[in-house]
């Protein structure tokens, strides 16, 4: 046994209201740069829908994640080794600019610079690649809400594979939103088909990164990963993908989309694994007991002999603890409810979803019915194949019972709340009947629905005792082109390290919280006023406000 | 022998040698960054699936053809029973397929870069340099081919320019051996002087992260935070270290 630990997410798909509020800040936080203007890390899909890329989903097309070969070892779906070395000169499954969209802007100056003429003028779009003009066909949400899906949706892999015929009929249809961004997998395709060595899984908490001087942009990270969640930087020839925020993880914060979700619907933890049975685990023969197997490389951390592995492995007991009490370990292990996305790309992913009961509520709410009653519910679920079916599409390789299965808690958790609510006495039946107790239920509920931030976000602060000397070197990505661009001492950068001149100030965990905890601006350059864009946004510097004419008044 | 010879077959190789080498050092060392082949695959896929790979493959079928005929000694694959004319032979015709591969290849290439809007929007000028040296040198050396090996009566360059350059890597130069070589013989080895100088500033130095490694690794790579190198992180460069007290210099 070798416990490592991983910072993993959960998504609780049912709160989703589709803002694009993570995709928005993630985006003004990683990729507002040239050659990742298409760049989503975190993009929101709609379902059914073709996602995006478009049809990312069909490996048949683009021969992402691993395969089990005729004799039961696993394969990238590309190919072997030597086939994929053969293939480096022209990669033939990577995905053109087009499958994602031609990046565009406007050109507002036209707005304010057109001469006094009849008619208003106009910002037209611009390409970002050619500078033409262009017409915009396509982006990353262009069947957003089932826009136009009449005439796309029949190109979702998953509709293709389902028995029943979907209507995309306005009343007749079904929708939820899927938020996606990298997988951080147990068993990652894009780090296997790196020629170079330079994608690597980190040691102390599994998230997959990119070493951006090791990179010698061979583009094969971005066809092997099966969820298409590496990009290619079209300026600087490197691969660049989501690093689960992990300047932010360090600090126990956390990632930048779960900090901005509206939802409050992800959750962020560790799960330790058994990494010695990740690759067996991943081999398994059925597609449909790839989940279940995922599950068992998974490890109790109140196990004494995890527990004592771990530490001989050298975890340090505040990560012991925070795996403890971590949500991932309780959503998925404990009560059951998380499922995988697409376990059957073979990748062992750790972003996990709550699959939403919402379809199956709206069906039962718009048909007269009572869509918060126990029976009605389970009934439901039981007969609406079709939003049950698309779902075990996309959580369990089509297996329809572990989708159920999560499904029906959820209409439990719903139903014994509501008698609580009302003052009712709750009805244990409900619990027992999907193999949960009251108890459980209410503790759920409270993770699910009233979702605290302490009990969302578990995460252990990186060891400032190794970190230290790492993050004295600089930054990693102030390069040009990189998302650091300039760093701290840069001209214009105002953060908590404020603006420096000379050589930068080391960012270091040691002195972050002392510099956000600075009191106040540094002193007015004009005696008497304060520059708003030197104030870090604490206390209030003396000429901020009006003196008070007289202190002794009542207000 | 004049001052000329002196100067372009002894100065002007050394010095590109020595461009070459120190350039690589430097550059590996400085720029890891810019180190890539800067693909352009993802703006244009139809032209390039074709041009591509026959240029990587003929200039690879090129260069191992240059190594057999530059670097190994006549008298050493006559030992092994290959004869002048057997060497004549497998050189022109393989060579030549090598060389339809290369320069349909690059004609593919360059067409594209120079016809395709994004492609030719992100092709710098050194690219254009190194473009002007590479498809002249593929140009020159297929024209001497051509005209010497295939229509002439077979001109044999190993017993020239092959003792040429062992006499520059043996550090007793001999630039008399070059004087008598065919004019397109002589163009050829001076532009791929040329560009073995510009080398290392272009993006040709994907050439040397061959990544033949991938083949023996391990599928799934672990790097540990603590190991600056492994969080891709870079350490300082030499010169540009943080002054610091020497207390604090020890504890690392």
């Amino acid at each position: 046994m070798r416990v490592m630990a991983q910072m993993s997410m959960i998504m609780n798909l049912d709160k989703c209201i589709g803002c694009h509020t993570c995709s928005v800040t993630c985006k003004q936080v990683w990729t507002n740069r040239t050659g990742v203007e298409y760049a989503w890390f975190n993009n929101v899909e709609t379902r059914p829908g073709i996602g995006y890329p478009r049809e990312y989903e069909n490996q048949e097309k683009w021969k992402g994640g691993w395969v089990r070969n005729k004799r039961g070892r696993l394969q990238l779906k590309a190919g072997g080794r030597l086939k994929k070395l053969s293939q480096i000169f022209n990669n033939p499954n990577l995905p053109q600019i087009d499958d994602y969209y031609e990046p565009w802007t406007y050109d507002y100056d036209m707005l304010t610079t057109a001469p006094a003429g009849t008619q208003s003028p106009v910002a037209r779009p611009k390409s970002l690649l050619t500078g033409h003009d262009m017409d915009i066909k396509w982006s990353g949400n262009w069947d957003d809400n089932l826009g136009g899906s009449q005439e796309t949706a029949a190109q979702d892999p998953i509709l293709a594979t389902m028995s029943e015929h979907v209507k995309m009929e306005f009343e007749e249809t079904f929708m939820f939103y899927l938020p996606r961004i990298c997988e951080h997998c147990l068993n990652p395709a894009c780090v296997a088909a790196c020629p170079s060595g330079a994608m690597y899984k980190r040691e102390e908490d599994g998230i997959v990164l990119v070493d951006e001087d090791g990179c010698r942009g061979w583009r094969m990270c971005v066809s092997a990963c099966p969820y298409k969640k590496v990009y290619f930087n079209h300026k600087t020839g490197k691969a660049e993908k989501c690093t689960l925020c992990y300047p932010l993880i360090e600090q126990g914060k956390p990632t930048i989309c779960s900090e901005t979700c509206v939802g409050r619907l992800r959750y962020l933890g560790l799960m330790l694994y058994d990494a010695d049975a990740v690759l067996a685990a991943a081999s398994i023969e059925n597609d449909q007991d790839l989940q279940g197997a995922q599950r068992a490389c998974f490890l109790d951390p109140f196990d004494p002999e995890v527990i004592a592995a771990a530490k001989a492995e050298g975890m340090a007991d505040d990560w012991i603890e925070a795996a403890q009490n971590s949500p991932i370990y309780k959503l998925i292990s404990e009560y059951e409810i998380a499922l995988p996305l697409h376990p059957e790309y073979r990748t062992m992913p750790m972003v996990w979803y709550i699959p939403p009961l919402s379809p199956v509520v709206d069906v039962v709410s718009n048909s007269g019915s009572d869509g918060e009653d126990a029976r009605t519910l389970f009934a439901a679920i039981d007969k609406l194949r079709i939003p049950v079916e698309y779902l075990a599409g996309l959580f369990s390789a089509g297996d329809v019972v572990p989708v159920e299965l999560s499904l029906r808690k959820l209409a439990a958790m719903r139903a014994y709340m509501r008698d609580i609510n009302l003052g009712n006495e709750p009805d244990e039946r409900i619990p027992n009947a999907v193999g949960m107790t009251g108890e459980t239920i209410q503790a759920m509920y409270r993770l699910l629905a009233i979702a605290k931030y302490e009990d969302r976000y578990v995460i252990p602060k990186a060891h400032v005792e190794t970190a230290r000397e790492l993050e004295e070197l600089g930054c990693s990505l102030d390069t040009d082109g990189g998302p650091g661009m300039g760093g701290p001492g840069s001209a214009g950068h105002s953060g908590p390290y404020g603006n420096t001149v000379g050589m930068p100030l080391g960012a270091t965990v040691d002195n972050y919280n002392t510099m956000t905890g600075r009191p106040s601006a540094t002193a007015p350059t004009t005696p008497g006023r304060v520059n708003l864009l030197n104030w870090n946004g604490n206390g209030a510097p003396q000429g901020m406000f009006p003196p008070i004419a007289d202190a002794g008044s009542p207000a | 022998m004049t001052a000329w010879d002196y100067l372009l077959w002894v100065a002007f190789p050394y010095a590109a040698s020595g461009v070459f080498v120190v350039g690589h050092l430097l550059r590996y060392r400085y720029d890891q960054f810019g180190w890539t082949s800067r693909s352009s695959q993802t703006y244009e896929n139809r032209l390039l699936r074709w041009g591509s790979p026959m240029f990587h493959y003929g200039i690879l079928m090129v260069i191992g053809g240059h190594i057999v005929g530059l670097f190994i000694p006549k008298p050493w694959l006559e030992f092994f029973g290959v004869t002048e004319h057997m060497y004549h032979l497998g050189a022109t015709w393989l060579g030549s397929f090598a060389a339809v591969l290369t320069v349909a290849g690059l004609a593919i290439l360059i067409y594209r870069r120079r016809l395709t809007k994004r492609v030719l929007l992100v092709t710098t000028v050194m690219d254009k340099v190194m473009y002007v040296f590479l498809a002249s040198t593929i140009t020159f050396g297929t024209t001497a081919t051509v005209l010497y090996q295939i229509f002439g009566g077979g001109y044999d360059y190993r017993g020239s320019i092959s003792p040429w350059i062992r006499s520059l890597y043996s550090l007793q130069p001999d630039p008399s051996l070059m004087s008598d070589v065919p004019f397109f013989f002589q163009l050829h080895v001076l532009t791929a002087t040329a560009l073995f100088l510009l080398w290392p500033f272009t993006r040709l130095v994907h050439v040397f992260s061959a990544p033949l490694g991938y083949l023996v690794r391990p599928y799934v790579v672990y790097r540990s935070r603590d190991n600056p190198r492994g969080a891709g992180s870079r350490s300082p460069r030499r010169g540009w270290e943080k002054s610091e007290r020497p207390l604090e210099r020890s504890r690392k």
